[in-house]
């Protein structure tokens, strides 16, 4: 027994060190821009740069197209699903599964050559179609994370019993969708947003094949030039993927508050 | 009777409208592009079916591309899963304060989602030639890490990278598998006079063999299809398949659009392939989470 607690220690002491040192290394290496002492210069120069300002925002505002979007396919797919067209259930499921599967790279590059200038659909004719395009595959990458989140928060409660009493008092499709619905499976619909942020806001291949001014690409530039700025950049990646699980967390605990009440 | 059946075909036809934007976009955006590239890699430029893109990815350059990120899948994969599967142990069985599991667990959830460009920074300011770990060995111990031939933009640097989000996902679904071994199972093998190893040679491993293999296979799909640390830790030096099908979309280093269609097939074939096996496996292995 005592032999088990000390391997069990071991176990944990390595896997802490492989952990931690790295983000310990790369947030000592973003405090050594000044030479010989600390600083927080590294942060300075990334929060001045306009650059980074820029495609913060571009990979934010994307964020939030896929999210709305995304959450707009998701919850009445599953809704739809669970109400009337159980025997797809295992079809739909896979498909979700799907992106797991195709690596991003071979999504990207399908979309590449099917909506090119000169197809039928040209997407990636305009700006306007290239973000959309862009919006379009973060809703791809994100789909197995989005539907199994709102699939297991629409577990929890009574899709059937739910709609037939919106519907005995009158209710419309859209009403019980967006009142009935959506409010009961806020905790899925909102831990599928936060990873879904957490994956679109540095995605890399997606927007830099698509040449769009995001966030991930641009880190990709700051590393072949820069330093410091990368490490400092780094450490903010790695403070925003925290944020978004954390909130996870709190949502679900949240959820699982408000289940419990009578 | 027979005025019935126009009304169930109606409601039958609204049930399916129902799904219909999800499968519109599945199609558009999931199946049609991915069939596009798959059925390309059996024509010729001018439309002529081939078997001669298949036959090119049987070149050196090609071959040694899937080579590479094969071995980088590999064993970052069975390392993750070995290291993964020692930790999620340490948390269920070890006999350790609660606290360093939900912190563990906490954390796997952040690691696993921890990948891409921001990843390769962090090694890069740990490994590097110039990282915290190099200078450490240097100045207090005097051992030159790169004089050993290590370097981080190889095989074995990107490995040591990738096990960094690849060790938190198999932490994360191992957990409930190695809680769902039975107390009473332990119990029944130690009354009948087993000692701990014959418990998880004859018993613990046999029912967890299928969720360990297939993690691994899982975690193997999700490294041979990664590009983005790959590529801001070693730019496009690094001759494994995803850079090597960036460059060809950036600008046909193949000089040929449909060998790029097989080179992507290939890929979807090797993730499909421990996709596949990985269900199955999962299959296996719910029998006895029930």
């Amino acid at each position: 027994m005592k032999m088990s607690k000390f391997f069990a220690w071991l176990a944990i002491a390595v896997g802490v060190t492989y952990f931690f040192v790295p983000l310990l290394g790369t947030f000592e290496f973003s405090l050594r821009m000044r030479r010989g002492e600390y600083s927080l210069d590294a942060y300075g120069s990334v929060f001045s740069d306009i650059q980074f300002q820029q495609t913060f925002g571009f990979s934010i505002l994307m964020a939030l197209f896929t999210i709305a979007f995304g959450m707009l396919l998701v919850v009445p797919t599953a809704y739809w699903v669970r109400l009337r067209l159980p025997q797809m259930r295992p079809f739909v499921e896979f498909v979700t599964l799907m992106p797991l599967v195709i690596p991003a790279i071979v999504i990207v590059f399908g979309y590449l050559r099917l909506y090119n200038s000169s197809s039928y659909i040209p997407f990636t004719g305009s700006v306007l179609g290239t973000n959309i395009l862009l919006v379009m595959s973060y809703i791809t990458l994100s789909l197995p994370y989005m539907y199994r989140s709102v699939d297991t928060a629409m577990r929890t409660i009574d899709v059937r019993t739910l709609t037939e009493a919106a519907e005995i008092l009158g209710a419309k499709w859209p009403t019980i969708l967006f009142k009935c619905i959506f409010p009961n499976v806020m905790s899925g619909v909102l831990s599928g947003a936060f990873i879904t942020f957490a994956i679109v806001i540095g995605e890399f291949t997606m927007a830099a094949l698509l040449n769009r001014p995001a966030f991930g690409p641009y880190l990709q530039l700051v590393g072949a030039n820069k330093a410091y700025e990368p490490s400092a950049l780094a450490i903010i990646a790695f403070a925003i993927t925290w944020l978004s699980m954390g909130l996870i967390q709190l949502v679900s605990r949240f959820g699982k508050l408000t289940q419990s009440r009578p | 009777m027979s005025t019935a059946s126009p009304l169930i075909d109606r409601r039958t036809i609204i049930d399916w409208l129902g799904i219909a934007p999800f499968m519109i976009f599945a199609l558009m955006f999931l199946i049609v592009p991915t069939l596009y590239l798959v059925t390309g890699a059996f024509f010729t430029p001018d439309g002529k079916l081939t078997l001669q893109n298949i036959a090119d990815l049987f070149t050196p350059t090609i071959m040694s591309a899937y080579w590479i990120s094969i071995k980088v899948s590999l064993a970052s994969s069975i390392g993750g899963a070995l290291i993964g599967f020692a930790l999620a142990w340490a948390i269920v069985l070890g006999g350790l304060p609660s606290w360093i599991r939900n912190g563990l667990l906490t954390f796997s959830g952040v690691a696993s989602n921890f990948a891409g460009v921001p990843l390769a920074f962090a090694f890069i300011a740990t490994l590097g030639r110039t990282g915290l770990v190099t200078v450490f060995l240097r100045d207090w111990f005097g051992f030159n890490l790169y004089s050993t031939g290590f370097n981080l933009l190889s095989f074995f640097g990107l490995t040591i990278t990738y096990m960094f989000f690849q060790i938190p996902l198999m932490v994360l679904i191992l957990t409930p598998a190695l809680d769902g071994l039975k107390k009473e199972w332990r119990e029944a093998s130690e009354i009948l006079g087993a000692s701990t190893w014959q418990y998880w040679r004859m018993v613990g491993l046999p029912i967890l063999w299928p969720s360990l293999l297939g993690t691994s296979l899982l975690l193997f799909a999700n490294a041979f299809g990664a590009i983005a640390t790959a590529y801001a830790l070693t730019g496009a030096s690094l001759n494994i398949v995803p850079i090597l099908l960036y460059a060809q979309i950036r600008g046909d280093v193949l000089h040929n659009p449909n060998l790029g269609y097989a080179l992507a097939l290939g890929m979807i074939v090797i993730t499909g392939l421990s996709n596949i096996l990985y269900i199955w496996l999962r299959m296996r292995a719910e029998r006895w989470q029930k």
